[in-house]
């Protein structure tokens, strides 16, 4: 890498970043003033400025509902992702690697199937008269069915399918840059499964489950299509609060001071987490 | 090298299951003859397939989709390859917040980013335009192909481009002729994440299209908040088929592995 003192990467960069400053730190702005704005029945949308819109969210329980239980379901989904994550990443790894490459496929590959369909299958497999209710009952274990639609437990399942791929891509990256001799040398020197897994494996997997943890949590906090579909108007999320401030009730105002809110949270999350992993590791990430 | 043990394969087995089997139940009831969801289907019947044909709503979606991945794709592409040019090869003031203001898509929620286009592109009268929803993708999706060509750009030997400078060859020919194809690999895996990631982004579209900019995943979103038919079910095994075929030509090609990284494992 060279230093240059000329304006060659400014020019070339600037496309992009015409494209940004008009597209995504313009409208971003824009939103942050709108979250100033009042809103009324009739007049809609009012040039005015003050706080009243992030004191109608911070004083009122409904509110607090909605952000707690949100960082709570993205709490709960990124911890079975690590827990399920962690160990798939490492099975993965120890696969021979023509049944690796088929196992990734399957492993990764509904990351790039839309979310939707992904949260249709669960709306079909969760529902009352849905797939495993059906089967629970035909096979005489349940009389009534469990509810799993429209309840917390059903957004956690359906989020921790959509997330996990994103934690197993973490630790088996940060798997892929470990030194396959250390395992080798611990089993020589008579260590055993478990303890090659706890002492030798599992201190370098860490970096990728934190920053694994790190993505699945921000996109649980405001995932919009696995809530939206399977809490429906009983269980609201941030997002699918937001969602309706904007295109059902129309207060805008009030909408965007939701939003910054959460925009606000995830990023103080994001930083201080960032800031802790940063300085547990501070020699693994070099 | 497989040394896992039994208990390690029974619970990959298990794992797998739970990866595809909502995908393989949205398959499996797509084939229903009923007019209602019933898995396993009582008999394999195309009854909900050829329905997609007379639903043109459906249809026109899916071509909206296309063309706007298409294109929000390749003016992402346009834009990222140069700015990774400059951000992975030169040193200056403002690199890193360059890098990271690119990147910052993924990292804002994106129903955050949805309102802020909402609210944006309206005071501009220009919501639910195809125009504008080309430039909103276009943002989110440029970290992506920015990732996996800064990845391409950091491994390309400059002495090769000296050489043909020092033969007489402008800066324009020693990009087209040189330095493309050698970041050819990152700068086609980025266009097709792109694209994939345009044609099933929901939840920022969902803010900015009209009834006749509808995206496919907002048409099947919509339909899915009030109602799930087999319809539904074949219009999305069809989703699934193509991600599928898409999916196995980029794991030829670029590996999926170190698509999704951003370049870096392997």
């Amino acid at each position: 890498m060279k230093t240059t003192g000329t304006s060659t990467p400014w020019l070339l960069s600037a496309p992009a970043l015409a494209l940004f400053a008009a597209l995504l730190l313009t409208p971003l702005a824009m939103t942050f003033l709108l979250s100033f704005n009042s809103f009324s029945f009739y007049g809609g949308i009012e040039n005015t400025f003050g706080f009243q819109n992030y004191a109608e969210v911070l004083s009122d329980v409904y509110f607090y509902e909605i952000f707690g239980r949100t960082f709570l379901i993205a709490f709960i989904t990124t911890a079975i992702c690590a827990l399920l994550g962690l160990p798939e990443a490492y099975i993965l790894f120890r696969m021979k690697p023509a049944w690796r490459s088929f196992m990734l496929l399957i492993v990764l590959g509904p990351l790039l199937i839309s979310v939707v369909v992904r949260t249709l299958g669960w709306a079909i497999l969760l529902g009352n008269k849905g797939v495993i209710n059906e089967f629970l009952r035909d096979i005489g274990l349940i009389s009534s069915p469990i509810r799993m639609m429209y309840t917390s437990t059903g957004i956690v399942i359906a989020l921790v399918h959509v997330m996990i791929p994103f934690m197993i891509l973490a630790v088996w990256a940060a798997l892929q840059r470990q030194d396959p001799a250390t395992e080798r040398a611990a089993e020589s020197l008579g260590a055993g499964p478990l303890t090659i897994f706890m002492r030798i494996v599992l201190p370098q997997a860490m970096p990728g489950v934190l920053s694994g943890s790190l993505i699945v949590f921000s996109l649980s906090a405001s995932a919009f299509a696995t809530p939206a579909v399977l809490g429906g108007r009983r269980i609201k999320m941030v997002s699918t609060t937001v969602y309706d401030e904007f295109l059902n009730t129309l207060n805008w105002p009030l909408g965007a001071a939701i939003a910054i809110l959460l925009l606000v949270s995830v990023l103080t999350i994001m930083l201080a987490w960032n800031k802790l992993v940063e300085r547990r590791y501070s020699g693994v990430f070099e | 090298m497989n040394r896992n043990g039994i208990f390690a394969l029974c619970f990959n087995a298990l794992f797998a299951l739970f990866m595809v089997g909502p995908l393989l139940i949205v398959i499996g009831v797509s084939f229903t003859p009923t007019g209602y969801l019933e898995f396993p289907p009582s008999a394999i019947s195309f009854r909900w397939f050829k329905a997609i044909l007379d639903n043109p709503d459906f249809i026109d979606a899916a071509w909206i989709s296309l063309e706007l991945g298409l294109a929000s794709a390749t003016l992402s592409t346009v834009l990222a390859v140069p700015a990774a040019l400059a951000i992975g090869r030169e040193r200056f003031r403002g690199r890193d917040a360059l890098q990271g203001l690119f990147l910052s898509p993924l990292t804002v929620p994106t129903v955050v980013l949805g309102v802020a286009f909402l609210r944006f592109l309206s005071l501009f009268d220009i919501n639910g335009t195809f125009f504008g929803l080309v430039l909103c993708h276009a943002v989110i999706v440029t970290p992506f192909v920015l990732r996996l060509v800064l990845a391409s750009v950091t491994g390309v030997d400059r002495s090769i481009e000296m050489a043909a400078t020092s033969l007489g060859a402008s800066h324009w020919t020693v990009f087209r002729r040189v330095t493309l194809p050698l970041i050819l690999p990152g700068v086609v895996g980025g266009w097709v994440l792109a694209f994939i990631t345009s044609f099933d982004e929901l939840t920022v579209t969902v803010f900015i299209v009209n009834p006749s900019t509808t995206t496919l995943p907002v048409r099947l979103f919509s339909h899915i908040t009030q109602t799930t038919d087999p319809l539904i079910a074949s219009i999305s095994t069809m989703v699934i088929l193509l991600t599928v075929l898409l999916m196995l030509a980029v794991n030829k090609l670029y590996g999926l592995d170190r698509l999704l990284i951003g370049g870096e494992a392997r």
